[in-house]
């Protein structure tokens, strides 16, 4: 379905904004992308039109660039995207067990989106937070330490409109499409919201606390035994 | 003994560390003013002195890549950060943005004025989107309190820094392939040389480094090269992140001078998970040859790793204990490699393509000892024949498990499936 007036009134300065930001005005297609996903939750072929248009080159290189990223959906999803990690780690320790009672849970499969259209549900590769495993993704926000039974009772919360809280993320949970327009570089200011640090992120930090560890104290570096060069002169050697 | 070594991680346990206002209170943004009051070659010739070396992966040394930029090419110069953080295992730079993106953003205005770029760019892969919110945020404030933009501190020096999401391709941590994504192409990885010192983005002279790498920038400039020499090896100067996960008392990130052994590690993160014994750990992420409990004292340092047939890549340490199959493991990551890769080389589109149906075969029991021939016979068209090292990456776990485990592959063909109770691995299944 074609944007409306509106929508691309509403539209047309964003990405004008986008392409503003850059030297080339080609560097805005990943943002403009993101930015069409966000007015209909998944990249059209309306969408790729408008991206198209903005920059002034054709639907088939935008159709290109569209299809070899992953996070650009083809379809129409859910207001949640609930992505499970199975790459290897995760996997090992639990992603797999994770996925499929999910799976089972919402009789959905990879891809799929439950009737309602609260919940799509796919699994993942590695998303950057191994020492939380296994981990679950809810509209690119980190739910850490999942199991089968917590994850469950996630999709159910997302499922009735319950308060969803990630554990490092904003105070509540946005819609995919709220999600995806700060993906195009529109702040949504809730970057100071949620915890600086968790878990694993301070276990090396509260151990160097706890035994008095620190970095050298660059007034008063140990003596190194550096061949090829002298060794400071003071020297304090613990 | 070596000891933990907090320097990016130092200020993580304040709620607000990632706010201007406590990065200022524990010395941030000093290290800029003391940069903008030197010569940008003299800052160039500290980091080079430093030692400091590339914090992605490849541990290019920091300073030489910085001077690589050649003098007499009239185009603007660019510095672009990587944070495509991807790598399977890999999950330091996530937790360093979140929690101290200020060091970052430090980190950026220092190293484009040390190489006399008036924009950089911060590529986040696209899938942390509250790391990004945090990124958007630094930058804004700093903006706002004339760290960034124009005549920053009163110098005269001007930048501009632009947070770029990535849309999901793990390619994109190829810093070519980022490149390309970041032009706003499919991300696939560019013929080298040119180098993008030499011919980067637009075609112009570019600096691409890691979060980490960056990040560390500051503290060197604050407390000197002979400060961060002080922490290391010879070869591998100062601190990075060792990040342990999986079947650990207690994964996470340890902050520690290079060199540290696994073992030391593992005695501060508390050893194996209560009950059980390591089986095989890779040091660098997904793409580094996997090690044995024969290496627990090799040290983790690019030198000692290498010799000992594998690599220190992002230290990103995943343990994985008796109970984990290793060819389950392995078939799980080729996937993830057929699944990531571009498309642009043959050895490693058909490859992987091919090694995820032959790993499958062998986990369930159905293959053959040709198909460990076959699986050796791919290995080598991949390995120094692919296109980028994507394909380099996928051969390591492949050859390294062959080489320490082939035992258990045959043991899959002898019993016609897989021996492993795979839910002893789990999180929640260690004690039966």
């Amino acid at each position: 379905m074609p944007f409306s007036d509106e929508a691309l009134a509403r539209m047309a300065p964003d990405a004008k904004e986008i392409i503003a930001r850059y030297p080339r005005e080609r560097s805005a297609l990943l943002p403009l992308l993101h930015l069409v996903q966000s007015e209909e939750g998944f990249v059209s072929t309306d969408g790729i039109a408008f991206c198209a248009d903005q920059l002034g080159i054709t639907t088939a290189e935008v159709t290109a660039v569209a299809t070899f990223y992953t996070m650009y959906k083809r379809r129409p999803g859910g207001d949640y995207h609930v992505g499970v990690c199975t790459n290897t780690l995760c996997a090992v320790m639990g992603g797999d067990e994770i996925f499929a009672t999910l799976k089972d849970h919402l009789g959905v499969g990879n891809g799929g989106t439950t009737d309602d259209g609260k919940v799509s549900l796919e699994h993942v590769e590695c998303n950057a937070a191994c020492d939380f495993a296994p981990v679950v993704m809810v509209n690119w926000e980190f739910f850490d330490d999942q199991t089968p039974e917590s994850a469950t009772a996630l999709v159910d919360d997302l499922r009735l409109g319950n308060d969803v809280k990630p554990t490092r993320g904003p105070e509540s949970l946005c819609t995919w499409k709220q999600a995806s327009r700060v993906l195009a570089g529109f702040s949504d200011g809730r970057g100071g919201e949620g915890v600086q640090a968790s878990g694993p992120s301070l276990a090396g930090l509260e151990l160097a606390r706890e035994r008095g560890w620190s970095a050298p104290d660059p007034n008063d570096l140990p003596a190194k035994p550096a061949p090829e060069k002298p060794a400071p002169e003071k020297g304090d050697a613990k | 003994m070596t000891t933990l070594t907090p320097v990016l991680s130092k200020n993580w346990d304040r709620s607000d560390s990632f706010t201007l206002d406590a990065y200022r209170e524990t010395g941030g943004y000093g290290p800029l003013h003391t940069a903008l009051g030197m010569a940008p070659d003299a800052l160039v010739d500290l980091v080079k002195g430093s030692g400091l070396r590339g914090r992605g992966g490849a541990g290019f040394p920091t300073g030489m890549k910085w001077g690589f930029l050649p003098k007499d090419n009239p185009n603007p110069r660019y510095l672009v950060v990587n944070a495509d953080e991807s790598e399977p295992g890999t999950c330091k730079d996530i937790p360093l943005m979140l929690a101290n993106p200020h060091a970052l953003v430090e980190g950026v205005a220092i190293a484009s004025y040390a190489i006399k770029a008036n924009q950089a760019f911060i590529y986040v892969r696209g899938e942390v989107l509250h790391v990004i919110r945090r990124m958007q945020h630094a930058v804004a404030e700093a903006y706002a309190a004339g760290l960034l933009g124009r005549d920053i501190l009163g110098s005269g020096y001007d930048l501009d820094v632009v947070v770029h999401a990535g849309a999901g391709a793990y390619i994109c941590g190829e810093e070519t392939a980022l490149l390309d994504s970041l032009e706003g192409y499919r991300g696939q990885p560019r013929l080298k040389p040119p180098f993008p010192a030499v011919a980067g983005l637009y075609a112009s002279p570019t600096v691409v480094n890691n979060v980490e790498s960056i990040a560390s920038v500051p503290s060197i400039v604050e407390n000197g090269a002979d400060w961060f020499t002080a922490m290391g090896t010879e070869k591998s100067a100062g601190f990075g992140f060792f990040s342990l996960s999986g079947h650990v008392a207690k994964p996470g990130q340890y902050e520690a001078p290079l060199g540290i052994t696994l073992r030391e590690l593992l005695d501060m993160a508390g050893g194996i998970r209560a009950g059980h014994r390591l089986k095989f750990w890779t040091p660098g992420g997904s793409s580094t040859p996997i090690f044995t409990d024969e290496h627990l004292d090799t040290p983790l340092d690019f030198e000692s790793v290498g010799a000992a047939g594998s690599m220190l890549g992002t230290r990103a340490l995943q343990i994985f204990d008796e109970t984990t199959c290793v060819v389950k493991a392995v078939g799980r990551w080729i996937s993830f490699y057929a699944h990531e890769s571009c498309g642009k080389c043959t050895p490693c589109r058909e490859g992987n393509y091919w090694m995820v149906q032959v790993l499958d075969r062998l986990e369930n029991g159905e293959g053959t000892e040709a198909d460990i021939e076959k699986l050796l016979d791919i290995c080598d068209n991949l390995l120094g024949r692919s296109f980028c090292a994507l394909g380099d990456g996928a051969a390591s776990p492949v050859m390294s498990s062959i080489q320490y485990f082939r035992q258990e592959y045959v043991d899959h063909m002898e019993q016609r499936g897989c021996p492993f109770d795979h839910a002893k691995s789990t999180l929640w299944g260690g004690n039966r």
